[in-house]
């Protein structure tokens, strides 16, 4: 009998010292990724489109029309620097509300993880690669304009200096010189987005902010009138995308 | 011994109740067969898990197809608007009903309809299955102008009909919902896959210089950059099935996607249309404005319209469009008829 009462308190303490700090440990979950949409600090869902409210750094005022992109490469990286990368990927549609709640395909050992990150559209190995339900999205590059897929797809009006709408299209890319048979890529144009220490419980719900006035403010002031359509072909703005993205996206909340 | 007697009157008392269905039979299962440049680029087609595709179904959905029976004066059949050697929509602007009213929009084409992922049909986008868009034209005054009351009546009372449907769905109770569902499996399985395009990107074809300059146009986001609503040689299908409001009017007599939806930021919007098949689907556009291909390229060429609605993708309205030369006018239109195919509108499959 007191061997008995003994292994229970044995084993009671080896349960209430089961924390959550150490990710190697074999419990594993599937964390829930909320993408989420502001323009400042105000939120923008799919029933804000099509009217024009927003004012851009350069003063434009703008609206919105159809909006989303791909994010992959989800990676978590422990305090002793082990990187676990998922290899996946996930369109954000905001303009049909799909992808907007991500739960990865592959489980998480659950535990304090110093930094969580992904990718701001594929990188270039992975931007080779053959997606059908991207394909089936329509969601390709020309191969003359270097192939692969659109980081993003960020369509709108604006009202130009006359007072009169105009279309834009802030189409992300891989940036691409010598549109043709044999383009060439002046530098990389995706980018890593780093969300900082999170710890991963078995319901964990991670928000990832987006602030769309980024686009257009830091460190690059966005001209509507002078940048606004065939901006694909145009690696000098790519890599003005490429720069003002980088301060884009944000953890928001995380609920355990 | 009276358990025994009460247990075969249970099993006679369920055999009866079934009488009208075939004990034992099973209609036969139809997979899809999906074409190479398909599987290897696009995701699955939608089957609905309610209506499984079967042989018998589908023989059943193309003898409706052709059938005058849905029509209220046996005149009419979904045929007569949507014929197979126009890629299964007519060859005139509106089309005219069973009273000879012509109504306001083209005849769609059908096919490819199970790669339709969103399951908007209609220019407007009111039909949200296949099977529900088959609904509509039967009843429809300026169409089939039938009653679905009466059609199944006549179904019903038909000599071959009751047996057709019992084969297809194992029950002889005719019903609007097995009629439509047999439409649809027929309709999911006209497919449109070997145009000289198609073989192109399977390499079994090559293009002309012309053609490929076309194709380039096509892409190239400072001339045609019709890929954005129309896809790309990596998504065979040849559209987004998506709405937009391409620059056709300022004002609008018919709302389309707005009329449905209710939003007046829809005003205008319209499905873009497939580019496979061009060939045999003139004239074009949702009411059919627009007799040639060279008429629809002008149009975005020079010719867009502004309006609230009109879509950020079109360029350069203020100068009317994009402002091709006649040469890439030219060109462009080659490589849209390499989106053509012939074996479709001749395949003996979809003829009656």
């Amino acid at each position: 009998m007191k061997q008995t009462f003994i292994l229970f308190l044995i084993s009671l303490c080896v349960l209430s010292c089961s924390d959550n700090s150490d990710p190697s440990q074999n419990i594993s979950a599937t964390p829930t990724f909320k993408f989420s949409h502001y323009w400042n600090n105000e939120a923008v869902t799919s029933s804000d489109f099509s009217t024009i409210q927003y004012t851009n750094q350069n003063g434009d005022l703008l609206s919105i029309e159809r909006l989303r992109y791909v994010i992959s490469d989800i990676t978590f990286t422990t305090a002793t620097g082990e990187n676990l990368r998922l290899g996946d990927y996930n369109l954000v549609d905001v303009t049909n509300n799909n992808g907007l709640n991500y739960i990865p395909t592959t489980q998480i050992p659950i535990g304090t993880y110093a930094n969580v990150s992904f990718t701001f559209g594929f990188d270039n190995e992975d931007n080779a690669k053959n997606y059908l339900d991207l394909n089936s999205e329509s969601f390709n590059v020309p191969d003359m304009l270097g192939g692969g897929y659109h980081y993003m797809q960020f369509d709108g009006k604006y009202l130009d200096t006359n007072a009169t709408e105009q279309g834009f299209n802030y189409h992300a890319i891989r940036a691409v010189d010598n549109p043709g048979a044999n383009p060439t890529f002046p530098q990389d144009t995706f980018f890593t987005v780093n969300l900082g220490q999170i710890t991963i419980t078995n319901t964990v719900e991670i928000e990832i902010r987006a602030n769309l006035a980024e686009w257009f403010r830091n460190p690059n002031v966005w001209d509507l009138n002078e940048l606004n359509q065939t901006l694909m072909p145009n690696s000098a703005a790519q890599i003005m995308m490429f720069e003002n993205g980088q301060t884009v996206f944000s953890l928001g909340e995380v609920i355990p | 011994m009276k358990l025994k007697l009460h247990h075969t009157i249970i099993i006679m008392l369920f055999f009866l109740n079934c009488s009208n269905e075939d004990m034992g039979y099973e209609p036969t299962p139809l997979v899809l067969n999906i074409p190479q440049v398909f599987a290897e680029n696009i995701i699955a087609p939608v089957i609905p898990a309610n209506n499984p595709m079967t042989v018998e179904g589908v023989a059943l959905g193309k003898r409706l197809f052709f059938d005058t029976i849905l029509s209220s004066d046996n005149s009419k059949a979904c045929v007569s608007c949507h014929s197979p050697q126009n890629a299964f929509t007519d060859s005139s602007p509106t089309s005219a009903g069973v009273d000879g009213v012509f109504g306001s929009r083209n005849s769609m084409p059908l096919f490819n309809l199970a790669w339709n992922y969103n399951e908007r049909f209609a220019w407007d986008g009111k039909e949200l299955s296949l099977e529900r868009q088959a609904e509509e034209p039967v009843q429809n005054p300026i169409e089939l102008h039938s009653n679905w009351d009466d059609a199944i009546v006549r179904l019903q009372s038909h000599p071959e009909y009751p047996e057709l449907f019992r084969l297809a769905f194992n029950t002889n109770a005719i019903t609007k919902e097995l009629t439509t569902k047999a439409i649809a499996q027929f309709e999911r399985t006209l497919i449109s896959a070997n145009s000289k395009f198609d073989r192109y990107t399977l390499g079994q074809s090559s293009l002309t210089a012309q053609e490929l300059n076309g194709l380039d146009l096509f892409l190239r986001e400072d001339k045609g950059d019709c890929f954005h609503c129309h896809g790309n040689p990596n998504n065979p299908l040849w559209t987004t099935n998506d709405f937009h409001n391409n620059g056709l009017d300022t004002t609008f007599s018919d709302l389309g996607l707005g009329a449905i939806t209710g939003d007046p930021n829809d005003n205008g919007k319209f499905k873009t249309p497939s580019l496979r098949n061009l060939s045999f689907t003139a004239p074009y556009m949702h009411d059919g404005r627009f007799n040639t291909l060279d008429e629809v390229i002008n149009h975005y060429s020079e010719g867009l319209q502004n309006s609230p609605t009109i879509d950020p993708l079109m360029k350069k309205i203020n100068e009317g469009g994009v402002q091709l030369s006649n040469q890439e006018k030219q060109d462009l239109k080659a490589f849209l008829l390499t989106l053509s195919d012939p074996s479709f509108i001749s395949n003996l499959e979809f003829q009656n």
